[in-house]
This record gives C-alpha cells, structure tokens and sequence, in this order.
C-alpha cells in the first residue's frame, strides 16, 4: 500500500497514525479497534482496551518488581456476570485501585471498572487518562447499569476519601463505609458484594498529617502532608468469598437498617482479614 | 384519521415534519402555524399566522377539530434568539398551547413535544448515561435549559391533569445533519474544531433524519412519557474531529467562557454555556425506551456524523441549495398547470 492511499484508507491524521505504529512495535498485542467507521476504541465509559493494554504493560514493572503484589484468592471473584468488588482504601495517592485492576485483569481476564469521586472529571488530563483506563464517576446509576445491565466487575472504596486522608497514626483503621450505600447498589443490581482487604498501601505513601483548614478552604477532598514518592512496600491482597443477598433486585427502597446492617458486616470482614494478614506480616517490606 | 396542528411551521423541523406527513396516508388534514410564511413546498398543509405566544390558537383547534398536536417550535439554541424572546416562544408559547388543548370540549387527544437533551445538563456528578427517569446533577445555569425544565413542567402537569390526552415528550440529542444551524454544527464546520484542553469527553448526536422520524413515530403510534431520542454508541470529541479529519483548536480549560466570548465577539463561531459545557464533561443518554416501542434508528453516532460529512462534501461542490430539487418542483408546476388547463 502507497502512502496516499493508507491516509484515504484511515482518513486518520498520518502523524497520529505513525505514532501509533511506533508505539505498536514497541508494545505488542494492542487489541484492535473494531467497530466500522470508529478510530478509537473507547466505550460508552470512556474506558479504551487499548489504554488499557498499555497501562498494564507500563504498570507491569511496578506491580511485579517494586510493589512485589501478591493477590489471593483471586478464585473468589466470579468468572462471570456482575459483581461488586469492596475493598478498603489507603496511600495519598492510593496504589491499591491499580493493584486490583491489573491482577483480576492479568490473571482472569476479565475488565474491572474502577468506581470513583467525580472530582477526577474536573480536572484536565487526569480527567481524559483516568477515564481511558477504567475510572467511571461513582454515581449509583452508573454502577447499577454496569452490575446489573452489563454484568460487569466494579471496584469501589466505600471509605471514599476518608480512607487515604488517614494518617500514619490511624493506618488500617478502617473508616466507616460511608451510608452503606454500596451495599444498596448490589442488592438492587442483584449481584454479590465481594470483599477485599489489602495490606502494604498505607506503607506505599503514608499521609504524616493533616493540614487543618486548607482542604476546606479549597474543596479539596483532604490536604496531607505526604511522604512526597511511592515506598517500596510489599503488597498483599485478599479477595474474600462473596456476600449475596437475599433482597429480591430493582426495588426502589431498601431498608437502611439491613443496607447499615450489611456495610458493617462487610467492613468488619475487610479489617479482621486486615488484622490477620499484619499478624503474619514480618517485615513492611519483604511481607 | 389524524387531524394534526403542527406549531413552527416555518421552522426547520415544521416544515420538514408538515412534509413527512403530507405522504402519510392517516393523516386527514395538516395546519401548520408559525410567525412568518412557511419557507418549504406545502401541497396539502394549511397554515395560519399567528402571534409568537399562540395566544388565538384554542380557536383554530376547535375550528379545525384538530386531535394531535405536534409542538416542533421549541427553541433549544441559545444563539439564535434573545433571552426575552426564547422565554416568550418556549414559556409562554407552551402553556398557551397547553392551555388551548385542554380546554373544555377541547377534540385534542395526543400531544407530541419535542424536547432536548438539554435539560438534563452536562455537568460532574453526572451519570454516564441518562436515562428517562434520571435527575440532572447540578441547577440549570443558563436560559435555555431554565426554559426547557419549565416547558418540560407544563408538560408533565398538563398530561396529569389530562389523562385521556396522550402526552409524548421526545427529548432529543444534539442533531446532526448539514441543513441544520445550530452551535454544535458550527463548530464541526469550522476549519479547526474547538475543543478544551485536557478534557475529551463522549458525545451521543442523533441524525437529523432520524429525529424527523421519531416526532412522525409519536404522530402515527401512542407514545405516553418521556423518551430521549439519540444515536447508537457515544464518541469521544477527538474522535469527532478524527473522523472530520480536521485539527483541533484549543480552549483553555479554566477561563473558557472567556475564551468563547472572544471567539464570539472575533465572530469565529459562538459556542454557547451549554455546549462548553457538554465538551468539558459530555452527555450520554439511555435510547432503550423508544426502540422498545418499537422505533429503528437509522444512524449510529459514527453514522451520523459520516452522512454529515458527505452532506458536507456535497454542499462544497454543488453549494448551499440543492438545485435539482427546485427544477423538479417547477417542472411538477408547470405539468399540473397545464393538466388543469386541458381539463378545465
């Protein structure tokens, strides 16, 4: 093929279309795009699987050689149709969300969509990145239709921002899991709650203390004052056998007492698997 | 046997919608109202001039025994009129229309507004995908999407009050289509396309074929409720302007509205609040509800927005008006008269 007609074939910009070639040879087995007439392959979530190929080959290293990442129990975590995967949340700039993602995606092969605060949507750049990776703002409609609707695996911290704004003090001192509302979430798609306690992020970036005013007089989530790069600590995660409900799908009200009821049974299995996972813990950087 | 009223005649979607139902065969008698004369060929479509607030419209309905009525005149571009005025045809037009098909004795059975996806918004604690039912994240900022919301709330108290009328409210999506004037397609005209940095958020478009045919759906079948009205699958801006194969033209993320006005005052395009707000976070809704009863889309969004693109080619060649289309008609003139002359 000339070169003309490559550029009437795509109708793409060339340049574009050179840079993507170079990056192809360098990074191989990035899936193709598809659907005719589009020359991107991002879903109705903003999510790329070609974005995300290329994080996990970049992340790769990280995960392998400086977090050393061991997941467990991976066998937990359903093989198909929806599931809501709860885990707690830890580092200034959490390590965990990328952890999980990448070993359910290396070892199942199956897409995880990460639930988050929507202020990642204000931001530029990180709004476009956190989106092509598989950030979806954690709106209960949009976890409803990628549980119940798509059959889809859905990260969420239910501790939000609580939970990296604790200090090095209160490390592994779960925060209360919000309203229970991700409990509600998966009753109402009809699918299980799986829970994972993860070990090692409160020692990757630990937060030294809270800077008192400032988050408010911003509207910022929290302002700590982090240990300013990632420490090489040993990560361990444990996914839990799932909760299922026995609350029939869809119904417009749960009752809050039996959502709080279930928050907190969850929450509890998370921090005593926490417990035990540090009493066998020798070392914060050889595990 | 549909005896319909359609409002904006003389408006794009009017007059295209009194011409998809002067073929249809149901449809027994066609009055088109509006400001000013009708600006497309007519055969069988009546029109009468009325004020801007409809205000002697209960008349024309029981004169004419009008049973449907089609409200395509709702403005959903903020660039195209003032405040004042939009609040006078949008508000006021509506509830006087409400108001003439709801009196006492009123023929009126089917009411068909057409809506905008405007009024959901775009904004960052949006849901990825709207859906009928979903509430907007954020108060209405600017004067369209007020107007809308209060036109949307006439809507819903009128088929409240009325429950032997059948209210259908299509909400549609930005259109797409080379005929049409709207910010959006502005900005897909331009030579470099507009965008804010950092940000690529996905757009649902639906074409404008297709949004002619869903008000014909709810003319021809009964539709209660609300449905939105857009194409399959959403884009990411920057492949729109991929698939436009045009460069971009950055805006800056913060201060936006500052750089719009200059482009409005260099008289580049004129990119209203809405819109910089649907390239800053996008705006996907649910089409699920209307093809289950049973409408078929034509286009997708990648779809649309290749037909536009031909529709553009086109233009540049053969230029703005479409000759073709005029010779026939003055040719289809011409028979007739004569035909009436040999007959009569």
């Amino acid at each position: 093929m000339t070169e003309v007609e490559r550029r009437r074939a795509s109708r793409v910009n060339p340049y574009f279309e050179q840079l993507a070639d170079e990056a192809g040879s360098l990074l191989p087995n990035l899936p193709a795009v598809e659907a005719p007439g589009r020359v991107q392959d991002v879903d109705h979530w903003g999510r790329s699987a070609r974005w995300r190929e290329l994080s996990r080959v970049l992340y790769e290293p990280m995960y392998r050689y400086f977090f050393r990442v061991d997941a467990e129990g991976l066998e937990n975590v359903p093989a198909e149709g929806g599931a809501l995967l709860v885990a707690n949340h830890s580092g200034v700039i959490p390590p965990d969300a990328a952890a999980i993602m990448h070993a359910i995606e290396t070892e199942l092969g199956r897409p995880v969509y990460g639930l988050a605060e929507h202020l990642f949507k204000t931001v530029p750049y990180v709004s476009v990145a956190w989106a092509r990776v598989g950030g979806v703002s954690a709106h209960p409609e949009n976890a409803h239709r990628l549980l119940h609707d798509e059959h889809q695996l859905a990260l969420v911290f239910p501790e939000g921002a609580k939970g990296p704004a604790k200090t090095f003090r209160e490390r592994y001192q779960l925060r209360r899991f919000g309203r229970g509302g991700f409990v509600e979430v998966a009753m109402r798609a009809g699918v299980p709650v799986v829970p994972i306690a993860f070990v090692g992020g409160e020692e990757a970036m630990p937060n030294l203390a809270n800077i008192p005013g400032v988050a408010k007089a911003f509207g910022l989530p929290f302002a700590p004052i982090p240990v300013p790069f990632y420490l090489p600590a040993k990560m361990r995660f444990k996914v839990l056998p799932p909760v299922n409900f026995p609350d029939k799908p869809n119904l417009p009200r749960y009752s809050k007492g039996r959502v709080m009821e279930y928050a907190d049974t969850i929450r509890d299995m998370i921090q005593q698997e926490i417990y035990a996972m540090l009493r066998d813990r020798r070392s914060v950087w050889f595990g | 046997m549909t005896r319909v009223l359609i409002t904006g005649l003389s408006r794009y979607w009017g007059g295209r919608l009194a011409q998809i139902l002067e073929n249809a065969p149901g449809v027994d008698l066609i009055v088109g109202v509006d400001t000013r004369e009708p600006n497309v060929e007519l055969e069988r479509t009546e029109f009468v001039r009325i004020r801007e607030d409809y205000a002697p419209l209960r008349r024309i309905v029981e004169a004419a025994e009008i049973d449907t009525i089609l409200h395509t005149h709702l403005i959903v571009d903020s660039t195209a009129t003032t405040g004042r005025r939009l609040h006078e045809q949008n508000v006021i037009g509506t509830m006087n229309l409400l108001a003439a098909a709801g009196a006492t004795d009123s023929p009126v059975r089917k009411v068909i507004v057409k809506s905008s996806t405007l009024v959901y918004g775009s904004g960052r604690g949006d849901p990825q995908i709207f859906g009928e039912q979903s509430k907007r994240s954020n108060a209405p900022r600017t004067g369209i999407e007020r107007s809308l919301i209060e036109v949307e709330d006439y809507v819903r108290d009128f088929a409240e009050d009325n429950p032997h009328v059948i209210v259908t409210l299509l909400r549609c999506a930005n259109v797409i289509g080379s005929d049409l004037e709207t910010p959006l397609m502005d900005a897909l005209k331009l030579p470099a396309i507009p965008y804010l940095s950092g940000f690529d958020p996905l757009v649902q478009v639906v074409h404008v074929d297709d949004c002619a045919s869903a008000l014909a759906f709810g003319v021809e079948h009964d539709l209660p409720g609300i449905y939105n009205v857009a194409a399959e699958g959403m884009l990411p801006w920057s492949e729109v302007r991929a698939i436009c194969s045009k460069p971009g033209l950055p805006l800056p993320p913060f201060g936006s509205g500052t750089a719009a006005a200059v482009l409005r005052a260099a008289r580049v395009v004129d990119l209203p609040p809405e819109l910089l707000a649907m390239l800053r976070f996008g705006r996907g809704v649910d089409n699920k509800a209307l093809q289950h009863a049973g409408f078929r889309y034509r286009y997708s969004t990648v779809q649309a927005l290749g037909d536009l693109l031909a529709g553009l080619r086109l233009k540049a060649v053969v230029g703005e008006e479409e000759p073709s289309v005029f010779y026939q008609d003055d040719l289809e003139n011409f028979l007739h008269r004569h035909a009436l002359d040999r007959s009569g």
